[in-house]
């Protein structure tokens, strides 16, 4: 990658074929095993179709990282990427909360945060969505600030507006 | 035991008892899963007893089976099953989706519906925690509003009972629509908008549970491997080979729609009274206005096949469904004579709103269509309704009224075979002559007549599950496209697309090694283990009952038409051969291990000691002599 700038990973939602590839080498590689619910790319599918892969957007002002009352999360200065030190957090959900997009939730199986580390700065999820030719994830360089923010919403509301797009406004309504 | 859970749900939807029971690893060393492991089960608890077994009352079971590399290989696959009121035999039945992962990770490797609940209900999962909930909100709802009620419902509960935890995704889920509901022969399990277990018409015994749907969350990891990092070679050389189908994934198998109707002359037109067309409009790239995805799949799939087609505006306006894949362009487009992109993919929206299987009603409508040409069934006996060839209205309204069971459309229900036989009755008429089916199920849109499709002359004929396309008895056994085969699949549980390819297919047996640690071959799975379960299948086809059954001599056949020859096309002239069929049917029972009367025979049976289903064919073997 010639750009110069932080790693980011670009998402087009409607490109997204719902294969849950990125689940599956997220979760092998954070967690050993195939784990959709504790991948750090969770993909929503609230309605048949509009698959959206929901995860960190590194946000240029981190409100998880201020919300946290224990000082358990960080920033990577080589990537962006939030960090969560597991054994200072106690799962209180304050950066849940506090992020636009509602993208952290509490491991399923131990009592911490989940949230991207954008793998170091080298994305598996990225990876395994390029391969198949989806490119629904895409590695960009330098899509931080403002930008980058506007893509930290819930799946809720990304899922509305591409159902509005994609099924038209009447079963947009519906949801 | 490794790839499995280890447990298995068993819901009493009578008395709402809930348990979990366990399968010992030589069971599941010996019928694997899904397809296979179903036919154990509804073999011991009700082989006895088979052909008394009513397919829709509340002795009957219906299954959903996951199998070891179900979520390891790619494309998540889950097998319904039960005693089938199409065929009255067995039919391993499967479904795509991400239902059959989430039930692994909730620590299931299956479902075991028994009895009939009183009320509807629906089953939601979450973990262990399994709960039967009220479902009259819901029931007489269509997929829409189904799904899009059931995922806000769960979802909901899900917050508020671990609050701070987070969004929750949605559980996946398995339902029916109204013509399950209603008990049609022909109606299908569904999930997603377009996903059936077609064949088997399993949606019509969940609708006799009174079951809307199921919904299931998971959290936890897929069961422990044998072998994690042969797994995971396995899985990505199987990703990778799949990944170079290109032209399969850019078209999807709705590709087919122009290749298998104008070169193969091998698809249904007008209720099959033609294989051949040269509709340019049904050509590789003419669906491809109204996808606004090209590519869709389910979870690990690689080859995402699925295209999401959606008609914003004119008459069909609002319609959303897949490509449509090949089975529904040839079923609810070409044998109904509509040539048009438009009225395809609004018919096959429609019938996956209803819950109907499109091949299943795909070729009852075309069937009804040809009795309406030669007079058999008049206006008046529609309601009103013109049955024209070409008129997609009219064929939509038929479709609501089979789903209603509203006048004729109750005889309909009862699927193409049944509603001839009781409209023969009727109209004093053989209205047999017009069912293309083969054991009480309608044959998949891929027909033989031009021999230049891929079935076998006995693919239908012997076929353990009748018409289904997907399952084909093939000689030699071990081709490719053998019903051996399409077992392992089913049995997996696996999706047959994304092992198109030659190089992914080697890789399969290694997968299933270093997922459960079994060293099984080739060999062994087509002299014992495919075997075990295809004479269980056809051990139940024969007993079948209670109002059908079937006798070799007369249905391992196909249907009638197809010895009648093609008028039109490339292979004009063509039709199948009487005594060449009963040669070759002669020939595979020899082959598969059965006896001349087309029964499994008894020293097969011990060889694979299955001495319990070679006493109770004993009835069958007296019967036939
Ligand atoms: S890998 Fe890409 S296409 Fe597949 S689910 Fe993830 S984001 Fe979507
Ligand atoms: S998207 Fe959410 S988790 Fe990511 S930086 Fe912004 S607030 Fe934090
Ligand atoms: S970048 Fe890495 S950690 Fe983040 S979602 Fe992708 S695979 Fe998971």
């Amino acid at each position: 990658m010639s750009q110069p700038g932080l790693p980011w990973i670009f998402r087009d939602y409607q490109r997204c074929s719902g294969c849950r590839r990125c689940e599956i080498v997220c979760s092998l590689s954070h967690e050993g095993k195939i784990w959709p619910e504790a991948s750090r790319v969770r993909v929503f599918m609230l309605v048949p179709g509009i698959e959206i892969p929901h995860l960190c957007a590194q946000c240029y002002d981190y409100p998880c990282v201020e919300a946290c009352p224990v000082g358990a999360l960080s920033t990577s200065k080589e990537t962006g990427a939030v960090l969560v030190d597991r054994e200072k957090c106690i799962a209180c959900g304050r950066c849940i909360d506090a992020c636009p997009g509602k993208v952290p939730y509490i491991h399923p199986r131990d009592n911490y945060a989940v949230i991207c580390d954008l793998c170091g700065g080298d994305p598996k999820c990225v990876k395994a969505c390029s391969e198949g030719g989806w490119n629904a994830l895409q590695l960009v360089r330098g899509f931080v600030g403002y930008n980058s923010k506007l893509y930290a919403k819930t799946p809720e509301a990304i899922t509305k507006e591409l159902a509005k797009k994609l099924y038209g406004e009447e079963l947009a309504e519906v949801i | 035991m490794r790839g499995y859970a280890g447990k298995i749900l068993e819901v009493d939807l009578s008395t709402g008892n809930i348990k979990e029971i366990r399968i010992e690893e030589e069971i599941l060393r010996q019928y694997i899963g899904g397809r296979g492991l179903a036919a154990k089960i509804l073999w011991d608890r009700l082989g006895d007893r088979w052909e008394e077994i009513d397919p829709l009352g509340p002795e009957n079971l219906l299954l959903a089976l996951t199998g070891p590399l179900t979520g390891f290989a790619p494309g998540g696959r889950i097998c319904i099953s039960g005693k089938s009121p199409q065929s009255n035999g067995m039919i391993g039945s499967t479904i795509g989706g991400e239902f059959p992962v989430e039930l692994k990770c909730a620590g299931y490797d299956g479902i075991i519906f028994t009895g009939a609940a009183e009320k509807p209900v629906y089953l939601l999962i979450k973990d262990s925690d399994v709960e039967i909930k009220d479902a009259s909100h819901i029931w007489g709802k269509g997929a829409r509003e189904t799904v899009l009620t059931l995922v806000r419902e769960a979802r909901r509960e899900f917050e508020s009972r671990s609050r701070s935890r987070g969004l929750w995704k949605e559980p996946s889920m398995i339902y029916i629509g109204p013509a399950g509901e209603r008990l049609c022969r022909v109606a299908a399990v569904t999930s997603k908008w377009a996903h059936a277990a077609g064949y088997g018409g399993y949606g019509a015994v969940m609708g006799s549970k009174k079951l809307k749907a199921v919904l299931v969350k998971g959290t936890g990891p897929l069961p422990d491997v044998f072998n994690p990092e042969g797994t995971l070679e396995y899985a990505d050389k199987i990703v990778k080979a799949t990944l170079k189908l290109d032209f399969f994934r850019r078209w999807g198998t709705g590709a087919a729609g122009y290749t298998v109707g104008a070169e193969l002359s091998a698809e249904p037109v007008l209720n099959w009274q033609e294989e051949w067309h040269d509709e340019k409009s049904f050509g590789v790239d003419k669906f491809e206005t109204f996808w606004v995805k090209r590519f869709w799949g389910d979870f690990g799939c690689a080859i995402t096949c699925l295209k999401l087609a959606v008609i914003d505006s004119g008459p069909f306006k609002g319609a959303i469904t897949d490509n449509p894949d090949y089975e529904n362009q040839a079923y609810l487009g070409t044998n109904l004579g509509i040539f048009k992109p438009e009225g395809n993919i609004y018919l096959t929206a429609l019938a996956d709103e209803l819950g109907f299987c499109g091949i299943q009603v795909g070729n009852l409508l075309a069937f009804a269509a040809e009795l309406y040409q030669r007079g058999i069934l008049t206006k008046d006996d529609l309601e009103g309704i013109e049955l024209e060839w070409g008129n997609t209205k009219a064929f939509a309204d038929l479709l609501r009224m089979i789903a209603e069971r509203r006048g004729i459309g109750d005889i309909l229900a009862e699927g193409t075979y049944r509603a001839a036989l009781k409209i023969s009755r009727l109209k004093s008429v053989d209205a047999t002559a017009y069912a293309v089916t083969s054991k009480g199920i309608a044959i998949g849109a891929h027909g033989m007549r031009s021999g230049k499709d891929y079935p076998h002359y006995v693919s239908y004929s012997c076929s353990v599950q009748g018409g289904d396309h997907t399952s084909v008895a093939y000689i030699p056994l071990e081709h490719g496209s053998s019903e051996l085969r399409a077992i392992l699949y089913d049995s997996g549980v696996l999706c047959w697309f994304n092992f198109f390819s030659p190089e992914a297919q080697e890789h399969l047996w290694g997968l299933l090694e270093a997922v459960t640690g079994w060293k099984i071959t080739p060999e062994e799975w087509l002299n014992v283990i495919a075997r075990r379960i295809l004479h269980i299948q056809r051990a139940m086809l024969l007993l079948g009952g209670p109002d059908l059954k079937w006798n070799p001599k007369v249905h391992d056949d196909v249907p009638r038409r197809w010895y009648e020859p093609l008028t039109k096309g490339p292979h004009s002239g063509k039709a199948l051969d009487k005594s060449k069929m009963q040669e070759a049917v002669k020939e595979y029972y020899r082959v598969v291990g059965w006896d001349e009367n087309g029964v499994p025979a008894s020293e097969e049976l011990k060889r694979l000691e299955l001495d319990s289903v070679d006493k109770k064919l004993e009835q069958i073997r007296q019967s036939l002599k």
